[in-house]
């Protein structure tokens, strides 16, 4: 896939499900690529998953597959903590600038954990949507590509006595780091940055932040996984106590024009994971989902009536008016119009998930020389490919489809030339 | 090339405080025979990575065997091309798992010793390169088949076009109007310009269309295949370097619905096909079938025969947004009529919500959510009724055409109902068998693969008639290398979908081409330049190897012998693990080097002090379990763990040497597997699952327990189980007591 002898270059913007599809894809074609990711890891969303939809299986293992190919392909350099400052130029000869923030801890770390164990200071943990605090150096999460410690220098106590540097003993950490600016030029760029959990404290009548018991569906997600706060257990925030009933409000934010006009795809089906795994840990346990349309498309629709299946499982067509607290306890009273019957139904749970949507990276903060549309979703243009989440809402499956397509599309521009 | 083996330990993260290196360093140099052995204090810093650099250099070691960490770290620093490089995780294995300085010692000993007999047993393999042809067959010619040619073409390679049809263009070929592919401001229909895409395909220099042909027969490999292409009674062989099926759908057969909704009885009662070709072929204007008259109102029923356990029961996906657009062919330019959609559940996923908006904001379009129950004609108009609707909760609508929204079969569903059936009737013998192929009507295969294990694409359990693919993370990952499915025969989408698909298809033809010609394995082993070389003398044409290989790569003459295609390969091993005979080997990786490793791993003469050996996955198992190390989680010092590239390649013979060795049990973590299967390699670890059924036949021989050897299903995530998992192991194991054969 050369051209004229000189390699064929690909930035890939987000080191995410997408973008080391459509990198790893590039690169086992023979391209040079170039992967930049703001996290201090690989993987993106989906290494915050506990499973997907709907085999219910890790992610990590496909994600390990991905980093083994990335450790044994000298075509792919990647960049963590890492953001595109600027791009210049035209299709097939762009310029492109990258921000590398410090991490503060270099290549000789060993991920051997002595500086934790020392270090003085914690911060809330964003892997894990701030249910628990990590130290104020840490692993991002176990299995985490590249397997490093990162220091969040704002969590160090201002007149810290640095008791991490003093533990290290392979001169790992160097608090004189600094930001760091490289250039490269390459020839096609794929857009790969994904989307954030809508925040969910901006719909004013679903009680996020408000109202005990109320969580995001992502929330959930680190709960069930054995690597997140509560080890696994779906437990309520306020009181530890196991869930026996659950609403489920679907939209929260998606189809609205308020809020997020589109769907977002996942929603309906990952509330469906999320009963299987309430179900799991208690056969017992009862669920309502609220929804406008029940959305599994395709073979998916196998998935819906497996859930179903399992019993307990309360679908109801209904638009969530209100959620507060229990006047006498942490529980949470759902209202909710029951659209078919045209009734009000008041319902008195355990726990609150918000389905909350997929939003754009793109729709708060733009990479500098790309083009967006106004609900955040990138615009292609001659030598620059979205794929996956930053294109349109999709499934990991479909990510994985469109990613590979953006990646044929990018190595066209190299062999144009 | 002379292999030269150096090892280097190191004694950093807590090894040196506790192994005794330098016992290590003797046993390597005057037991194992290593020419060059050497300790640091620190391996992975410069003055480490130097050090080996400088034996490279000077010494020509080229055989490297790195005691220390894990690869999950200093993968960087480590990495010596053109070198064979074996990393054994001491500092995982011995120092964080296990809790006394003693059986540190003793596992450090043992798992150093296994990778210097690794790096001695393994050649550096040299790969498989044949002649090849580096070009792309596509079948099927419409849509998806076409942008698919187009983009493999537009990268600067021949492609193959092959349509049954006299012309290109496929089911877009019916079409009035397409949805638009995003910008719906401005406007909802748009013209489907096949035209274009036809004329950049057939003037394309690189593409060769063949129309009204057929795939007579598909032999050989990735990048040798011969296809036999059929056209009027002649036919023509060429070879090609890798495959693109694209042979689409099939309309739900209507019929079926005679009861349920009057199909073929009422005559104005139409599916969303005919509808479509009716607005065709009068540009436009809906005149209903029974009269011809224009009409001013129809209604649409979704999931017609969909989402439906007696007919179709999948979603297509793309009929929602069918008769959305639908719709507006009635109320377009007509202020008067009338479009009603009762649906099940809308579902326009992602932007297509816009799409969905539009229509709920055009005048005319009528959504309603419901459940048709019955159909019935008046005069000349047709009734129908809607239940626990928004509209009642019984409700008749009267209108003068009714539109089914019936849904897309796969092209690929009546070759396999045929081949499950034949496969069936042949599990219960030869007369059921010769008995179904005398009775039951032949379809029409499409790739005719000249393959042992079928003359199609595997296809997935309870998946209706779709073709293969491991559907999440990997989605072009077929269970046969270099054929890729894409659009409707993988699942159902609509032609946005299914042309993204095609790219991403054309991309992994084109990287499979590229990597059998330098002789490196396809996904998901893409940098395994080593392939199965079986010793065919020795072969008793048993067939295992060719019955297992979950890729198919394996054919076989009348008599049984196996030939071996390696482009087909992946490189799992299960044939390894099948052979009885023990004929199979790769250059790095064999039933003797693994044999040979657990041979040497300490058995302890003590009955209190059991051994055990660990055969796991090396992509999930084996990461949990250095996960479980990472989180300081303690293992009994009885296991010893060997990583295997798939269970798939676990041979029985292992079990059998290590349990007479005196080995008190064998443990073995694979994959989830069943429909759900989570191996890699489809069957790996269900084939040692079944193959364990048999090692009771061994036990038995021996006079051993059959508790002695047990499997577990791990996945990558469930590092928390792996000490529960050893700790019941190992309870068992001392409540039967230790293996007699210790000490012999």
């Amino acid at each position: 896939m050369h051209h004229n002898g000189s390699p064929n270059r690909i930035l890939v913007i987000g080191g995410g499900f997408s973008g080391l599809t459509a990198g790893i894809e590039a690169a086992e074609t023979g391209a040079e690529v170039i992967i930049v990711e703001k996290n201090p890891y690989l993987g993106g969303r989906v290494a915050q998953l506990n499973k997907y939809f709907p085999k219910i299986c890790p992610p990590l293992c496909g994600l390990e597959i991905n980093y083994r190919r990335i450790k044994v392909n000298p075509n792919i350099t990647f960049y963590t903590m890492a953001q595109v400052d600027s791009i210049s130029g035209v299709s097939g000869d762009y310029n492109v600038k990258i921000k590398i923030k410090p991490r503060y801890v270099n290549e000789n770390c060993t991920a051997c954990n002595a500086c934790a164990e020392v270090c003085p200071a914690e911060r809330d943990s964003d892997f894990n949507f701030g249910l628990n605090k990590t130290k104020a150096i840490y692993l991002p999460f176990e299995q985490s590509f590249p397997l490093r410690y990162v220091l969040d220098r704002t969590a160090c106590p201002k007149d810290c006595s640095a008791p991490c540097v003093a533990a290290c003993k392979y001169n790992a950490i160097d608090l004189n780091m600094q930001e760091q600016i490289i250039e490269v030029k390459v020839n096609s760029i794929v857009v790969a940055t994904g989307w954030k959990p809508y925040d969910a404290a901006k719909i004013d009548n679903l009680g996020f932040g408000k109202v005990k018991n109320v969580i995001t569906n992502m929330m959930l997600e680190r709960m069930a996984s054995t690597n997140g706060p509560t080890e696994g257990q779906i437990i309520r925030t306020s009181d530890g106590k196991p869930v026996e009933k659950v609403a489920f409000v679907q939209c929260a934010g998606s189809r609205d024009e308020n809020h997020l006009p589109f769907c977002s795809y996942i929603c309906c089906l990952a509330s469906l994971k999320h009963t299987l795994y309430i179900k799991e840990q208690n056969p017992d346990a009862e669920v309502f989902i609220y929804y406008i349309d029940i959305r599994t498309p395709g073979r998916y629709e196998k998935f819906l009536n497996q859930v179903l299946e399992k019993g307990g499982v309360n679908l109801i067509k209904g638009k969530v008016a209100a959620i507060e607290q229990d006047a006498d306890s942490d529980d949470v009273i759902v209202t909710a119009e029951d659209i078919l019957s045209g009734t009000k139904i008041k319902q008195k749970v355990d726990m609150v998930v918000l389905a909350t949507g997929m939003q754009p990276e793109g729709l708060e903060f733009k990479v500098p020389g790309l083009k967006y549309a106004v609900d955040g979703f990138v615009i292609d243009a001659d030598g620059i490919y979205s794929a996956g989440c930053a294109k349109n809402p999709m499934d990991v499956a479909g990510c994985g489809k469109d990613s590979t397509g953006a990646a044929l599309k990018a190595i066209q521009i190299g062999v144009r030339r | 090339m002379e292999k030269k083996i150096g090892l280097y330990i190191c004694k950093g993260c807590g090894i040196g405080d506790v192994v005794n290196t330098e016992k290590i360093v003797n046993i390597a140099k005057n037991a194992l025979r290593v020419p060059v052995v050497a300790e640091s204090d620190v391996l992975c810093s410069k003055e480490g990575v130097d050090l080996i650099k400088k034996d490279i250099a000077e010494q020509g070691v080229n055989s490297i065997v790195i005691a220390g960490c894990s690869p999950r770290v200093k993968t960087e620093e480590f990495n010596f091309p053109g070198c064979f490089v074996e990393r054994v995780p001491v500092r995982e294995l011995a120092i964080w798992t296990i809790e006394t300085d003693e059986e540190k010692q003793l596992a450090a000993e043992d798992y150093i010793k296994m990778g210097v007999i690794k790096a001695q047993k393994a050649d550096i393999p040299e790969p498989y390169v044949i002649e090849i042809v580096k070009n792309v067959l596509v079948v099927g010619g419409g849509v998806s088949g076409m942008t698919a040619a187009l983009e493999v073409a537009n990268c600067g390679y021949e492609v193959v076009l092959v349509e049954k049809e006299s012309e290109l263009g496929g089911f877009a070929r019916k079409l009035y109007k397409k949805v638009p592919t995003d910008d719906y401001s401005k406007g909802v229909l748009a013209d489907v310009n096949l035209e274009p895409l036809i004329n950049n395909v057939t003037t394309h220099p690189k593409i060769k269309v063949y129309t009204s042909s057929r795939i007579e027969k598909i032999d050989g490999q990735p990048g040798d295949f011969d296809v036999t292409i059929s056209k009027n009674g002649s036919s023509e062989t060429i070879k090609i370097g890798a495959i693109i099926q694209a042979t689409g759908w099939k309309p739900y057969d209507a019929k079926k619905l005679a009861k349920k909704y009057g199909y073929g009885k009422f005559k104005d009662v139409v599916t969303n096909f005919e509808f479509e070709e009716i607005a065709k072929n009068n540009n436009g204007v809906i005149k209903r079938p029974s009269d011809q008259r224009v009409v001013t109102s129809v209604l649409f029923i979704q999931c017609a025969g969909q989402r439906d356990s007696e007919h179709i029961p999948y979603c297509s996906g793309m009929c929602c947004t069918t008769s959305l657009k639908q719709a507006r062919y009635v109320t377009d330019g007509n202020p008067d009529a009338a479009a009603m959609i009762i649906y099940k559940d809308m579902r326009t996923p992602g932007k297509l919500e816009y799409y969905y908006k539009e229509a709920q904001n055009t005048p005319g379009v009528m959504l309603a959510k419901g459940e048709v129950t019955a159909i019935r004609e008046e005069y000349d108009k047709l009734i129908v009724t809607v239940e626990d609707s928004l509209l009642g909760q019984k409700t008749d609508i009267e209108t003068e055409m009714v539109v089914l929204a019936t849904g897309m079969v796969p092209t690929t569903k009546e070759p396999q109902d045929y081949l499950i059936g034949l496969s069936q009737a042949a599990a219960k013998g030869d007369e059921e068998k010769a008995k179904y192929l005398e009775t039951t009507k032949k379809p029409e295969f499409i790739l005719n693969l000249g393959y042992r294990q079928g003359p199609e694409l595997p296809f997935l359990e309870g998946g209706f008639g779709f073709v293969d693919s491991n559907f999440i993370c990997f989605q072009y990952e077929t269970r046969r290398t270099g054929i890729y499915a894409i659009g409707p025969v993988r699942q159902p989408m609509n032609m946005t979908e299914a042309q993204e698909d095609a790219r991403g298809a054309a991309l992994k033809a084109i990287q499979c081409i590229e990597h059998v010609a330098k002789g490196i394995a396809v996904h998901p082993r893409a940098w395994d330049t080593s392939f199965p070389e079986p010793n065919l003398t020795k072969c008793t044409a048993c067939k295992r190897c060719t019955e297992e290989c979950p890729f198919g790569a394996i054919d076989e003459d009348e008599k049984g012998i196996p030939f071996y295609k390696p482009n087909r390969c992946r490189r799992c091993g299960t044939c390894m693990g099948a052979c009885p005979e023990r004929i199979v080997a790769f250059k790095d990786y064999n039933v003797d080097m693994l044999g040979t490793m657990m041979k040497n791993v300490s058995v302890p003469s003590e009955d209190d002090k059991p051994r055990i050996i660990v055969l796991c996955c090396e992509n999930d198992a084996f990461p949990a379990t250095e996960t479980a190390a990472l989180k300081r989680l303690k293992l009994d010092p009885a296991v010893r763990f060997i990583q295997l590239r798939c269970l798939g390649s676990m041979n029985l013979v292992w079990i059998a040497d290590a349990l007479s060795r005196g080995v008190d049990g064998m443990l073995l973590l694979g994959c989830k597997f069943g429909e759900n299967y989570q191996c890699h390699f489809a069957k790996g670890s269900e084939l040692a699952k079944y193959r364990l059924g048999k090692v009771q036949e061994t036990l038995d021989r021996l006079q051993l327990e059959s508790d002695r050897v047990q499997m577990f299903e791990l996945a990558i995530d469930e590092y928390w189980r792996v000490p529960q998992i050893i700790n019941e192991f190992m309870d068992k194991i001392r409540e039967i007591g230790p293996n007699p054969f210790k000490g012999f």
